[in-house]
């Protein structure tokens, strides 16, 4: 136990500095793909046929394939295409991505769960589209989807774990270096998921904070 | 770019892609089956009348859905060895994979658990059904339905999940396109066709899962 102590400390720095790149990484790709989710959420739900096919198609590829395979393509793909991306950025571009399907199918439930009426009344006053996205429908839909979004801020931490795969020095990958030291696999595989057992239930009370601030009777 | 798609070398090795996504969905299926499992007996003992073991499943489940797969994996292959329980490569990932899904899939039948209408369970023990029999012939049918769209989405996500698999080194769709890759730098077609594949197998699970759906009506 005490052995196990003096290595923790020891590697207190590595695992730190693991913590604080799964949380750059997830709240990177939870804020951009939030944006481009956004976005989508509206062309799929107002947008005409011809407009939101290639939405439509990028959203279900993208929800059709596994996170990794997404990370394993955006790692290797860009090079052969001209473009150079450090495994970091390619981790991110991947879940931003995937952050923007999933956002983009919740926001589009929000968006269609709001009446009809309310935007033929935006019209009927004289609201141009974007003053109505702003005033009319962003408020209640924001309120709707915002327990969701906390979740999938949770998914994306849980997502970042595969970034390990493709070599970035997130919480994983510093563990494994850790544990490829003192050969502590046990206790080491522990300590980390312990700390984002600690992140996510943060993440997941503060949710759970939003929603019961957030429902309406 | 001046990148010419050359599909040839993807087609020449397709057959270790089948056979990738095989294994992928067997392990699915085996990680599934016992996930269910847990799942059920899980969602009942969600309703005790005893806190400790609605306690302790609702540890479990908050547990396991806050935990990344992945550092469970790696738990259960490379840290359940230094207490003596060595499991194979393919068991530990299974194992692993229906633990996860286990604690999903009891938070999805819980919900279909409390759909179910308080009349017929009423109804079945007035018929002279013990409470066993009740919860086996008349609520177990219901929940399963009513959590079916819910259960859907949960076994597609499962079975994304098995691309983890890749990274112990197990030789599933991902593990075979990753080393295409790595052996042929047929980098964009590999992909394309990997995530093609894995779309279509999605889109085949989704359509057999809405085709029960529809054939057995909501209650």
């Amino acid at each position: 136990m005490s052995e196990f102590l003096h290595q923790l400390t020891l590697s207190q720095g590595a695992l730190l500095s693991g913590v604080q790149v799964t949380i750059y990484i997830s709240f990177l790709s939870i804020i951009i793909g939030t944006a481009i989710g956004l976005v989508i959420g509206l062309v799929l739900t107002y947008a005409p046929f011809l407009a939101r096919l290639p939405f439509r198609i990028y959203v279900d590829a993208i929800r059709g394939t596994p996170v990794l395979v997404l990370i394993l393509a955006a790692y290797y793909v860009p090079a052969v295409l001209g473009v150079s991306l450090d495994a970091l950025s390619s981790g991110i571009l991947a879940l931003t991505g995937f952050c923007a399907a999933h956002m983009g199918e919740i926001f589009r439930g929000a968006f269609q769960s709001v009446e009809k009426g309310q935007t033929e009344a935006a019209r009927a006053i004289g609201l141009t589209f974007p003053q109505t996205v702003r005033y009319v429908l962003l408020p209640q839909v924001i309120r709707s989807v915002l327990p969701t979004w906390v979740n999938t801020g949770a998914e994306l931490v849980k997502g970042s774990t595969l970034l390990s795969a493709i070599g970035v020095g997130e919480l994983v990958l510093r563990t494994q270096e850790i544990i490829g030291r003192n050969f502590m696999t046990m206790e080491f595989y522990l300590v980390a998921g312990l700390i984002f057992l600690l992140i996510n239930l943060a993440i997941e009370s503060f949710g759970k904070y939003l929603e019961r601030r957030l429902t309406y009777a | 770019m001046g990148y010419t798609l050359n599909f040839s070398s993807v087609w020449a090795n397709f057959d270790s892609l089948l056979w990738g996504l095989v294994l992928g969905l067997f392990m699915a299926v085996c990680a599934i089956g016992i996930g269910f499992l847990i799942g059920i007996f899980g969602a009942f003992a969600s309703q005790s009348k005893s806190p400790w073991v609605r306690g302790a499943i609702g540890f479990y489940v908050s547990i396991l859905r806050n935990l990344p797969l992945l550092v469970l994996i790696l738990f259960v292959y490379f840290g359940l060895p230094q207490l003596g329980m060595t499991l194979g490569r393919l068991e530990s990932f299974i194992g692993a994979l229906a633990i996860y899904a286990g604690a999903y899939l009891i938070e999805v039948l819980r919900a279909g658990l409390m759909s179910v209408p308080p009349g017929v369970v009423e109804a079945g023990r007035a018929v002279g059904l013990t409470q066993f029999q009740t919860n086996l012939y008349v609520v177990t049918p219901i929940m399963l339905r009513n959590a079916l769209p819910a259960m859907s989405s949960t076994f597609i996500s499962l079975f994304k999940d098995t691309s983890l698999a890749a990274i112990v080194a197990i030789g599933d769709l991902t593990y075979q396109a990753r080393k295409i890759n790595v052996e042929t730098f047929r980098v964009v077609e590999t992909w394309t066709v990997a995530s093609l594949l894995y779309i279509a197998t999605c889109v085949l699970i989704a359509a057999g899962l809405r085709a029960l759906e529809r054939r057995y009506p909501r209650f």
